[in-house]
């Protein structure tokens, strides 16, 4: 029996290593970045902002190995790639989405330029990794502030735009009438989600970003279609993936990342079996 | 252009300030184009105010287009657009507005309810808490007998019932003016009626001036007050007997059409077969 938990990984002193400092870091970032994408998850599942979780992560990767290859931190590339990625897509509009071909390979050659940087800048492959699947162990106090600040960005702005936004969201055609900058406020929500997008990568990476951004607040929208508890739902679930999946990596010495996007997923699809007979009834109610 | 329910459109004739003078819409010279293509010209027309208005026209005529100038979400080509005696802007709290195809654009993500409040604070910025609003937010429900059903997600509402939830949105911040485009489409001949009658009703409470923008004029017929119709690129106010003829709106649709006066003298329309 040990020799089995031993095989795949289990750490007999995984209590010790939870009190660790880097430890630490681990929980309280992943907890940030929860934060902040829970605030945002009723925009990102109304707004359809799985087209732009996934077209940000693939323009922050060039971003992050491009920094990389100057020298600079990973963050700040991630950063200004992602935000610039988000105003280019505001000032598309619909377009970005409709232009499947050119925008699948604008994102495929986005990703070729960040295997290219990050060849250039050395021979091994720890930043590719860690840009594409997270790296949730290795969060530094640095990236911690950073964390804190995009979280409290996105608090503050949601404060001023969350009832107009919503109303934007759920209807442009009324909200223009009503004097809304309709076409803005899509934007301001991109660079929300781009700032959102840059925390989650150095979490969970580009390429399960989704896991963090867009399937908690799909499942808690299961239970409810207020904004308010979406948001507060959606932040709940992406904090019990990050700390649930942060313990049991420790336990059996396996990546976060598996186990953060593990949990997310059995919450979403526990989700959708729980309320699939409520959301069959209203059906029917309606007919 | 026919036009007998409107006096006599001489600055002079008005009394200045009577809100009973001044028509609801005044377009001057207008037309409608997008990127150079030219929908609609020679707008010239009055709405008094007050009334119950539908506007009709073959599809791609330009009637949602009318809608948007009067709301200010697009500008004219040329001329001047007045509403409610003031130049066309967005933003006006005075015009409610309910969109075209309303609920297939809400979705499941949200409430009839918290919709029905965004009428209100959906152009807010920031996070105030107004118990006034509640309050207006239930009222305007009443108005739609939408209270039982508000609760629940707009998706899963009936079409008559989701039609509701949009009135009452537009509702909310007692506006002068109720702008509706195509509020009868996709519902069944008893939910049409319904929300006819609520129409009506509301129009007759609330002494808005209410524009309607319809595919069948009939189920309106008895309680217009006058007719837009969009003619060969212009549109048109006329007098809800000079409209209701049978050449003007076979030529108006393409399709020979009837108008049958009944005995007790409704008027109905239908296609001449
Ligand atoms: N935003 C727009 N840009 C370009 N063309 C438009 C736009 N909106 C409407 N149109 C065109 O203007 C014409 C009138 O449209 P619309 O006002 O929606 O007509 P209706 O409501 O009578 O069906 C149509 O040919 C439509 O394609
Ligand atoms: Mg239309």
């Amino acid at each position: 029996m040990t020799a089995l938990l031993a095989e795949i990984g289990y750490q007999s002193n995984w209590v010790e290593i939870l009190g660790a400092p880097f430890m630490r870091n681990a929980f309280i970032g992943g907890a940030l970045v929860a934060l902040a994408g829970g605030m945002i998850g009723y925009f990102v599942v109304v707004r359809g902002g799985e087209f732009a979780a996934h077209a940000l992560g693939h323009i922050g990767f060039p971003g992050a190995t491009g920094a990389v290859l100057l020298g600079l931190s990973p963050t700040l590339g991630l950063g200004v790639f992602c935000v610039a990625g988000a105003l280019v897509i505001g000032a598309l509009g619909h377009r970005a989405r409709e232009q499947a071909v050119a925008t699948g390979t604008v994102l495929a050659f986005a990703t070729g330029l960040g295997i290219l940087f990050a060849s250039m800048a050395t021979r091994n492959t720890s930043t590719v990794t860690s840009v594409l699947f997270g790296n949730l162990l290795a969060v530094s106090s640095d990236q911690i502030v950073v964390f804190a600040v995009v979280a409290v960005v996105i608090a503050a702005v949601l404060v001023v735009v969350a009832r107009p936004l919503t109303l934007a969201s759920v209807s442009p055609e009324v909200a223009a009438a009503k004097g809304v900058p309709v076409r803005a406020l899509g934007t301001c929500f991109l660079v929300l989600m781009a700032l959102a997008t840059t925390v989650a990568v150095q979490v969970v990476g580009t390429l399960l970003l989704f896991a963090l951004l867009v399937t908690p607040p799909a499942a808690a929208l299961r239970f409810s279609a207020r904004p308010v508890v979406v948001c507060g739902l959606g932040t709940l679930f992406g904090l019990v993936s990050v700390v649930l999946g942060l313990v049991v990596s420790v336990v059996f010495n396996l990546p976060p990342s598996f186990f953060i996007v593990t949990v997310s997923t059995l919450i979403w699809a526990t989700s959708l079996v729980s309320t699939r007979e409520r959301h069959r009834s209203t059906a029917n109610v309606s007919e | 252009m026919p036009d007998p329910s409107v006096g006599s459109p001489v600055p002079g004739d008005r009394v200045a300030g009577d809100p009973a003078d001044e028509p609801a819409v005044r377009l001057q010279g207008v037309s409608v184009a997008y990127g150079g293509r030219t929908i609609w010209s020679h707008g010239d027309l009055e709405i008094p105010s007050g009334g119950l208005v539908c506007i009709i026209g073959p599809n791609g005529s330009g009637k949602t287009s009318l809608l948007h100038l009067l709301l200010g979400m697009i500008p004219p080509a040329s001329g001047t657009v007045e509403v409610l005696g003031a130049p066309a802007r967005r933003g006006d709290a005075r015009i409610g507005y309910v969109p075209q195809r309303f609920g297939d654009s809400v979705g499941d993500a949200i409430t009839g309810r918290d919709l029905v409040r965004l009428g209100h604070t959906g152009s807010r910025w920031g996070l105030r808490r107004d118990r006034q609003v509640t309050a207006e937010v239930d009222a305007a429900l009443d108005a739609v007998g939408g209270r039982e059903f508000a609760s629940r997600r707009l998706a899963t509402l009936s079409g008559g019932q989701q039609q509701r939830i949009a009135v009452a949105q537009a509702l909310v911040g007692s506006p002068e003016m109720l702008v509706l485009d195509e509020p009868l489409a996709n519902l069944d001949l008893r939910n049409q009626r319904d929300v006819v009658d609520l129409l009506v009703g509301l129009r007759e409470q609330r002494h808005v001036t209410m524009l309607v923008v319809v595919h069948d004029l009939n189920p309106f017929l008895p309680h217009l007050s006058g007719i837009v119709y969009l003619l060969d690129g212009h549109p048109h106010y006329g007098a809800v007997s000079d409209v209701v003829d049978g050449d003007l709106l076979t030529h108006l649709y393409g399709t020979s059409i009837q108008v049958v006066r009944t005995a007790t003298g409704d008027l109905y329309t239908r296609a001449r077969t």
